[in-house]
C-alpha cells in the first residue's frame, strides 16, 4: 500500500507542541500491518531505525561478552582458560561485531534512520523500501558472522583487518573465513544503500525554510558520513571479493607466489579502513554537538565552523590510509604523517567550539550531558595519542603493541560507547515516549567511566614495556602482570555498567515515566512532534527560522538568532535582530 | 557543490600522490574517488543551474510554499524482507555450495516481479 504525502501546516509558530492531539496521528497508524508481520514488512524510518539499534545493541553485549573472556585470559600468565585458536577467534569477532556490526550500524543505520528524517521535517527516507532492504543485508550479515561459530573449523581467526597471506586458504582454511567475507560483504551493501538512502534524503526531502546551513549539525554530519561510506565500502567489498576469489577459484591476487601483491591487501582494506574510522567517529559528534547546546542552554558555538571541521576531517580521512602501514617499509612516510597530524587541527577546531558551547551556558548535568563531558575527556586522549602514532619514529616503536589497542579502544569508546550512550539517553524519550531513570543513568556513566581509565590506562603502560597486541599467554617474569590484572579489573566495572543500563531499561519498561514531547526543551525539529512520533512524523511545523525551529517556537519572547548572531531575515515570523544574547 | 568539492579535492590529492609516492594502488583509488564525486556533482550542477531556487533552500520560506505532493511513500512492502533472504542464501550458497543459490535465486526473481507490481499499482519507489 501507499500512502500519498502532503506537506504539513505551517502552526504559527505559537502552537506549543502538546496543544495538537495526536489522535489523528493513530488512526493513520492503525491501517498498517501490526505484531510480527509490521516488523517484517515496515518501511516506516523509525521502525526500521528502531530495529538497526536494538539488533546492534545485541551485538554490542554479545561482543562485550568475548572481550570479557579475553580479559580474564590475560588475567594471570600462561593461563589456558581458552586455546590459542580459541583466543583468535574471539578477539576476530570481538573486533568484527564491534566496528561492522555495532559502531557503525548503530549510528548511520539505526540513530540516523530514526533521527534525519525527522529533524529535517521529512516524512520518511527517500527510499523507503531500500532503507528496508538496508536493515535486512545487515541482519542476514550479522546471522552469517554469528552462525561462522558453528562450522567445522569455527569462526574466522585472522583477526577483523583480515591480512593477506593469513587469510588464504591454506592458513585460514575452513567455512568460517568465507562467512566472515560474505557477512562483510552483505553488510558493506547495506551500508552503501543506507549511505545513497541518507544523501538522497538531505538533499530532496528538506521541509521548505529548512536550508543546508539551517541543518542541524547532527544531519550535516550523516550526510558528510554518507558521501565516507560511498566512497570507502566500494573498496572493502571489491577487495572482499577478490579475497574470496583468492581462496577459491585460484587467483593469486594477494599472494605473491602468482606474482600478486599482499601489500595490496593492506592498501586496499585501509583505504576502507580508516574513513571507516571517521564513518563510526562522526555521527557520534553530531550527537555530541546535539545534546552540548540543549544542556548548556545556548546556540552551539561556531556553526559553520563545525560543518567545515567535518567536511575537512573526512577529507583528510581518505589521504591518510597507510599511516596504518608506516612499518611495511613499502609507503610514503612523509605524505601519511603529514595528512595524519593534519587531522588534528579540524578536531582541533571542534574541541574549542564544544568547549565554546559549554563555556558561560547554564549546565544542566543530565545523563547525556554527562556522557558527552566523559566523550571529551576519553576521546582527546585517544586523539593525543593518535597523534603521537602519526609520528613514524613512535609509531616504529609502539607499532602492534597494546599502546596501539588502548589508543584505539580509547578513540571508539569514546565515540561510539560514550557520545553513543549519550545519544541513547538524549533521544530515548522521543523514541517512547518515557523517561530513562537519571539516578541508575549517573551509576551507568560513573562506573563505565571509571572502568574505562582502569581498563585501559594500563594498556598503554604495557604497550611502551613491549607487550604485543593479539597474544594468548605471555611470560610470567616480564612484569605484565599486575597491569593485566589491572586492566582486567577494569573491564568487569565497564561490565557492571552496563548491566545498570539493561536494568534502566526494563526499569523504562515496566514501570514507564512519561515523557512528553519535548522532556529537555531542546532545539531542534524533532522535539516539535509527539513522543513517539506519529506515522510520517508531523501534523504541523513550525516555520523554520533559524537551525532552532523547536526553541523558537517555544520561546518567542527570546531574541530571535541564528547560528548564534541576531537574524538578519525580515520576513521571519517574529522580528528579531535588536539585542545580543548575554551569553556571547 | 558539496559533491564537485570532493571531485576536486581528490583529483589535487590525487594528483599529489602520483608525482610523490610512484604507488599505482593508492593512485587508482584516488582517481576512483575523484570521479565519484565529480560526476553527481556536475548533475547536480547542471540541474542547480536550470532550476528555480525550491523553497527548502529559501531563507524565508513558509510551509505553504512546499504546498502540494510531496512522494508517494510505500506504507509496507514484504519484498524488502524477501531480497534480504535471497541475499543470504544466495551468499552463504557460494560458501556451501551452489544448491543453496538456487532458491534464493528463486526468491529473488519472485521478490522483483513483486517490487515491481507494487510500485506499478502504487507510484513511485
Amino acid at each position: 500500500m501507499t500512502d500519498v504525502i502532503t506537506p504539513p501546516a505551517t502552526s504559527g509558530g505559537i502552537d506549543l507542541p502538546d496543544e495538537h492531539a495526536p489522535v489523528a496521528a493513530h488512526g493513520h497508524e492503525e491501517h498498517g500491518p501490526s505484531g510480527l508481520l509490521k516488523w517484517l514488512t515496515s518501511t516506516d524510518h523509525k521502525v526500521i531505525g528502531m530495529s538497526y539499534m536494538i539488533t546492534s545493541l545485541v551485538l554490542f553485549y554479545v561482543a562485550g561478552i568475548m572481550a570479557l573472556i579475553i580479559r580474564l585470559q590475560l588475567a594471570s600468565p600462561n593461563s589456558s582458560l581458552v586455546d590459542f585458536q580459541q583466543y583468535n577467534q574471539l578477539f576476530t569477532m570481538h573486533g568484527s561485531l564491534m566496528l561492522y556490526l555495532f559502531a557503525g550500524p548503530f549510528a548511520f543505520g539505526g540513530l540516523a534512520n530514526y533521527i534525519v528524517p525527522l529533524q529535517i521535517g521529512a516524512p520518511d527516507m527517500a527510499f523507503p523500501r531500500l532503507n528496508a532492504l538496508s536493515y535486512w543485508l545487515y541482519l542476514t550479515g550479522s546471522i552469517a558472522m554469528m552462525s561462522s561459530f558453528l562450522v567445522a573449523g569455527g569462526a574466522p581467526s585472522f583477526g577483523w583487518v583480515s591480512y593477506a597471506p593469513l587469510s588464504n586458504a591454506t592458513n585460514s582454511p575452513g567455512a568460517g573465513g568465507d562467512m566472515w567475507i560474505m557477512a562483510i560483504a552483505l553488510t558493506g551493501f547495506s551500508a552503501i544503500f543506507t549511505g545513497v538512502n541518507l544523501v538522497a534524503t538531505i538533499f530532496y526531502l528538506r521541509a521548505p525554510g529548512m536550508t543546508m546551513f539551517r541543518m542541524p549539525i547532527f544531519t550535516w554530519n550523516m550526510l558528510v558520513t554518507a558521501l565516507l561510506i560511498l566512497i570507502a565500502f566500494p573498496v572493502l567489498t571489491s577487495a572482499l571479493i577478490m579475497l574470496f576469489c583468492d581462496r577459491h577459484f585460484g587467483t593469486h591476487i594477494y599472494s605473491v607466489v602468482g606474482g600478486g601483491s599482499p601489500i595490496l591487501w593492506q592498501n586496499l582494506f585501509w583505504f576502507f579502513g580508516h574513513p571507516e574510522v571517521y564513518i563510526l567517529a562522526l555521527p557520534y559528534f553530531g550527537i555530541v554537538t546535539e545534546v552540548l547546546p540543549v544542556f548548556s542552554r545556548k546556540p552551539v558555538f561556531g556553526y559553520k565552523g563545525m560543518v567545515f571541521a567535518t567536511m575537512a576531517i573526512a577529507a583528510l580521512s581518505t589521504g591518510v590510509w597507510a599511516h596504518h602501514m608506516f612499518t611495511t617499509g613499502a609507503v610514503l612516510l612523509p605524505f601519511f604523517s603529514l595528512l595524519t597530524l593534519l587531522i588534528a587541527v579540524p578536531t582541533g577546531i571542534k574541541f574549542f567550539n564544544w568547549i565554546g558551547t559549554m563555556w558561560r551556558g547554564q549546565l544542566q548535568m543530565t545523563t547525556a550531558m554527562l556522557f558527552c563531558i566523559g566523550f571529551l575527556f576519553v576521546f582527546l586522549i585517544g586523539g593525543i595519542t593518535g597523534v603521537m602514532l602519526g609520528s613514524p619514529p613512535i609509531d616504529f616503536f609502539v607499532h602492534d603493541t597494546y599502546f596501539v589497542v588502548a589508543h584505539f579502544h580509547n578513540v571508539l569508546i569514546g565515540t561510539a560507547v560514550f557520545a553513543g550512550f549519550a545519544g541513547i539517553y538524549y533521544w530515548y524519550p522521543k523514541m517512547f515516549g518515557r523517561m530513562l531513570d537519571e539516578r541508575l543513568g549517573k551509576w551507568h556513566f560513573w562506573l563505565l567511566f571509571i572502568g574505562f581509565w582502569i581498563t585501559f590506562m594500563p594498556q598503554y603502560v604495557l604497550g611502551l614495556k613491549g607487550m604485543p597486541r593479539r597474544v594468548a599467554v605471555y611470560p610470567d617474569n616480564l612484569g605484565w602482570q599486575i597491569y593485566n590484572q589491572i586492566s582486567t579489573v577494569g573491564a568487569f566495572i565497564i561490565a557492571a555498567s552496563f548491566a545498570i543500563m539493561l536494568w534502566n531499561l526494563w526499569i523504562s519498561w515496566r514501570r514507564p515515566v512519561l515523557a512528553g514531547d519535548n522532556p529537555w526543551d531542546a532545539h531542534t525539529l524533532e522535539w516539535f512532534t509527539t513522543s513517539p512520533p506519529p506515522h510520517h512524523n508531523y501534523t504541523h511545523l513550525p516555520p523554520i527560522r533559524s537551525e532552532r525551529p523547536t526553541w523558537d517556537a517555544n520561546h518567542p519572547d527570546a531574541p530571535a538568532l541564528e547560528h548564534g548572531h541576531p537574524r538578519q531575515s525580515p520576513n521571519g515570523s517574529r522580528k528579531g535582530g535588536e539585542r545580543k544574547v548575554g551569553t556571547h | 557543490m558539496l559533491l564537485l568539492g570532493v571531485g576536486v579535492f581528490f583529483g589535487l590529492i590525487g594528483t599529489i600522490y602520483w608525482f610523490t609516492a610512484y604507488e599505482d594502488g593508492g593512485t587508482m583509488m584516488l582517481v576512483g574517488t575523484c570521479l565519484l564525486g565529480l560526476l553527481p556533482g556536475s548533475y547536480y550542477f547542471y540541474w542547480h543551474r536550470r532550476m528555480p531556487v525550491r523553497p527548502e533552500d529559501r531563507d524565508d520560506a513558509t510551509m505553504e510554499d512546499g504546498a502540494g505532493t510531496i512522494d508517494s511513500f510505500p506504507g509496507s512492502s514484504i519484498w524488502p524482507f524477501v531480497i534480504g533472504m535471497s541475499a543470504f542464501l544466495i551468499t552463504m550458497g557460494l560458501v556451501f555450495g551452489f544448491w543453496l543459490a538456487l532458491p534464493g535465486v528463486g526468491l529473488l526473481l519472485t521478490a522483483l516481479a513483486g517490487v515491481t507490481a507494487e510500485s506499478r499499482r502504487g507510484g513511485t519507489v
